[in-house]
């Protein structure tokens, strides 16, 4: 069981709270003690849009355990307005081919249930097509 | 710094070995290489493995294997560096010669990947990506590398069907390999007919994981001046990192350690890479192959599979590539890749690879990648005549 | 001993409160009627909906709950932090221990002073946290609460809630009426022990009475909370632009609508369960969504709803001028519903997590 692992992690896998270096103003997603850019001290919160586009992607049917019941899905990278680049699944596709540089916004999903139907729920970000108003 | 050179090679079958664990795999590849270098004694012995504690439940292998061959009192551990692990532990063994510290070791990557099955698996081998931020996200190293072909085909548009040309040598190569896991040519229009099993990847397009050992036994030349066969020394020897998790790359296509591992290995040798006679490269993913060439500077980025389709990487090409047969004809034991790479080119340099033989072959460069090269490590073999 | 008497009827709090921001949430999949007709009946006709909203295999009441929540407080305008109740209310939580709220909160931003037990009352589950919230800010306890009435409900197999047991729902924030984009005149709730559907702990599916959940359970409670809430308010269905009910069919809310006066006209911008089914807890709750998004200042509204076991709460709106320049700032309950990828009953029985594996 995973739960400590999972629990630290929520604000970044809930609602994409990254970090914002005071030094070099760069925005960091995932946070780190050390800015990747400037190699400054990196710690003030900074929420992403959650607004990107499809930098790449690939459909898997072998998936690792705990995935394998949601075979197959869309494992993108998208690239976020702020500028990181992030690993994450696509959803409510519909019909709709991906393409590189299709716009898809963030939403909070279950990612996979923490062994099996008595572990904890995992929950975390992908990426859809944008809904338009 | 001493020079290091290769004495005993040896290597298991590439395979899925039911009957066969993993210290036994070990093992023999170990014993292989003793006896080749004539039993010499041994201080140290290096073990590179990636998923012994994950799949077989078993850490501590340096101690394990030592016990396993008898080796007592020596020094021993585990040196990881994802599916680079046996090439990592080859660069470990290469600094306590060099050093001057140890006069002998044996090298080993093994893997023993069939001591479990199912999609168990799928996530122990996504250990190597990064857990927090790729695996977590239903990321494997397959999907990193349908992640790097989709990118790819975008930047370097060129029919789908040229990036075969990869997979169609590496099966030719594989043919007069005694110790490759599949020995059958593969035709041409087999690759472009062939089902998507992980869109934009197909079944040629992904190296099966399976069970290896291969060993090395590295000494200084004084202590191999009775060694009957030619010597082989290891003339560079280079490890670099890349960001670990693909979307921190800079450019998701760049493999940028690859050449600086590649620049490195070259400087300590004195030599260019247009001075190698042949190359070993991790195959892994049939898309590592073109990415690893450009990034080295053998091809023009995006250009790598069509020179490959012109026969330039052919066994009697301009630079022979995987002239046994790579990953993909090997098959991928992980950890112990790395190692069947040096064990290859040894051949190589010895005039001992019998069909594969190539002809010209007095210095060799094996580029071994842990994950889609997150690490590299970069070794320069050459043919030491006395 | 004698009936205690109420110095009140209906439920106002002493500082007048009102809807601060609403969002709705449908997922994307439907399963028409006629697919499940077609597999039980061997003939694809039309049942008691259309077709009905089917949530993906990464989406539960917490996921929805979570974009319907962000949606209302896009229009609310507050930050997450000012809420002081975070309180779901639905009959397919994700937990049966361990709320719903904490999770919707931590999502969407909340801080740690704050209330998120979920709430339970089949239908009206959403409508009781609505309630509830209603006195946690008239009472000054707090300034804004989130309400959220959400379902991914189910059907047994072959059984005629098939043809109806959706997902989907809404989110409101309550806060000071002066702050309102609609002010909340009064609510009435009533309740009695009526057992016309249940499930018991531990059951995936859950029973029913057939046609007792008719005349004794659904007519008799929504009529009651209707028309005590209009006699104390002084007000006839006439009074009202628009009203909602539960809708747990096509039919049953048209009736209930005539029996309390009302005509087709004022019930039709609410009457979604034709194209997204029952959404149970949500069910009223994105019936009045979807009337926000169209009502004009000065509009009243009636919302009734009715959750098994039995209750209904009748609330009373009152739109302000406030809505136009808020009802934007979100998708609306008509996007949700126009987004639509049609699925036949194999891929809704995988969805739904119906085979057992």
């Amino acid at each position: 069981m995973e739960i400590p692992r999972h629990w630290r992690l929520k604000k970044q896998r809930y609602a994409l709270v990254g970090e914002v270096c005071p030094h070099c103003d760069a925005r960091l997603f995932p946070p780190r003690d050390v800015c990747p850019e400037c190699g400054g001290e990196a710690k003030q919160p900074y929420t992403f849009s959650g607004r990107g586009e499809v930098y790449s992607f690939t459909i898997m049917h072998d998936a690792p355990t705990g995935y394998d019941e949601q075979a197959p899905y869309t494992v993108a990278l998208v690239k976020l307005v702020e500028g990181p680049v992030i690993t994450a699944q696509l959803t409510d596709l519909g019909e709709q081919p991906v393409e590189i540089g299709m716009p898809v916004e963030m939403v909070t999903r279950k990612i996979r249930q923490d062994g099996d139907a008595s572990g904890l729920l995992v929950y975390g970000y992908k990426f859809r097509p944008v809904m338009q108003q | 710094m001493r020079e290091v050179v290769i004495t005993g090679i040896g290597q298991v079958p590439v395979g899925e070995h039911w009957e066969i664990s993993l210290r036994s795999l070990a093992a023999r590849a170990i014993q292989a290489a003793r006896h080749d270098a004539g039993d010499p004694e041994i201080q140290a012995l290096y073990v590179g493995n990636l998923l012994a504690p994950t799949i077989s439940h078993q850490s501590n292998l340096g101690t394990l294997l030592s016990d396993t061959v008898a080796l007592k009192g020596i020094e021993s551990w585990t040196v990881e560096a994802a599916d680079a692990s046996g090439a990592a532990a080859l660069r470990m063994g290469y600094l306590a010669i060099a050093s001057g510290f140890v006069d002998t070791a044996v090298v080993v990557g093994v893997e023993k990947y069939t001591d479990m099955v199912g999609p168990r698996l799928e996530s122990a081998v996504s250990q190597m990506t990064d857990y927090d931020w790729e695996a977590v996200e239903g990321l494997t190293p397959t999907a990193q590398a349908g992640l790097l072909m989709q990118r790819y085909l975008h930047e370097f548009p060129q029919p789908r069907e040229l990036l075969g040309a990869f997979p169609l040598l590496m099966h030719a190569n594989a043919v007069a390999n005694p110790n490759a896991m599949f020995r059958k040519a593969v035709k041409p229009g087999a690759y472009a007919g062939a089902e998507p099993t992980n869109p934009p990847l197909n079944v040629y397009d992904t190296a099966p994981y399976a069970d290896g050992a291969a060993a090395v036994i590295l000494t200084t030349p004084d202590r191999a001046q009775a060694f009957p066969r030619p010597l082989v020394r290891i003339s560079g020897s280079s490890v670099v990192i890349d960001r670990l998790a693909l979307h921190d790359r800079p450019w998701l296509l760049g493999f940028e350690a690859v050449s600086h591992s590649l620049e490195r290995a070259c400087r300590t040798a004195g030599i260019l890479p247009t001075d190698v006679d042949f190359l070993e490269i991790s195959d892994t993913f049939s898309i590592f192959a073109p990415l690893v060439l450009e990034a080295a500077g053998f091809a023009p980025r995006g250009r790598a599979a069509q020179l490959a389709a012109e026969g330039i990487f052919n066994q009697d090409g301009r630079l022979p590539l995987n002239a046994m047969g790579g990953s993909k004809g090997r098959g991928h034991p992980l950890a112990a890749t790395g190692m069947y790479q040096v064990v290859e080119a040894v051949q190589q340099l010895r005039g001992e690879a019998g069909a594969s033989q190539l002809p010209r072959a007095r210095r060799g460069m094996t580029i071994t990648l842990g994950g889609p090269a997150s690490t590299v490590v970069t070794h320069i073999l050459e043919r030491r005549d006395a | 001993m004698t009936e205690y008497q109420n110095e009140k009827v209906l439920l106002q709090p002493n500082r007048p409160v009102g809807v601060i921001g609403y969002g709705a949430y449908v997922p994307r999949y439907r399963l028409p009627s006629t697919e499940v007709s077609r597999i039980w009946t061997g003939k694809a006709s039309m049942g008691p909906v259309k077709e009905k909203a089917v949530a993906g295999l990464d989406e539960d009441v917490i996921t929805m709950s979570i974009e319907a929540a962000r949606n209302a407080l896009l229009r609310a305008g507050i930050p997450a932090t000012a809420l002081r109740a975070v309180w779901v209310g639905s009959e397919s939580h994700p937990y049966a221990v361990k709320p719903t709220g904490t999770l919707v909160a931590e999502a969407i931003g909340a801080s740690t002073h704050i209330n998120a037990g979920d709430w339970e009352f089949a239908c009206k589950a959403g409508t009781e946290a609505f309630v509830a919230s209603m006195g946690l800010v008239g009472s000054g306890m707090a300034d804004y609460a989130l309400a959220i009435g959400m379902d991914t409900a189910q059907g047994r197999p072959g059984d005629a809630l098939e043809y109806t047991a959706a997902s989907g729902g809404a989110a409101y924030i309550l806060g000071p009426a002066d702050q309102a984009l609609a002010t909340i005149e009064a609510a009435y709730s009533y309740v009695s022990d009526t057992p016309d559907f249940w499930r018991r702990a531990g059951q995936t599916y859950p029973s029913h009475g057939q046609r007792f959940t008719g005349e004794p359970a659904y007519f008799k409670h929504i009529t009651e909370a209707g028309t005590r809430l209009m006699k104390e308010l002084g007000v006839t269905a006439a009074d009202f632009q628009y009203a909602i009910f539960h809708q747990p069919n096509t039919k049953f809310p048209q009736r209930v609508a005539g029996m309390l006066g009302f005509t087709p006209e004022q019930n039709k911008p609410g009457l979604l369960s034709p194209v997204i089914g029952n959404t149970y807890a949500g069910a009223a709750l994105i019936g009045l969504t979807a009337t926000l998004d169209i009502a004009q200042p000065g509009d009243r509204i009636l919302m009734v709803s009715f959750g098994s076991g039995a209750g209904s709460d009748a609330i009373a709106f009152r739109v302000t001028d406030a809505i136009e320049e808020r009802r934007n700032k979100a998708l609306s309950t008509a996007d949700y519903i126009a987004r639509r990828t049609e699925i036949d009953y194999a891929t809704y029985v995988r969805y739904r997590g119906k085979l057992e594996m």
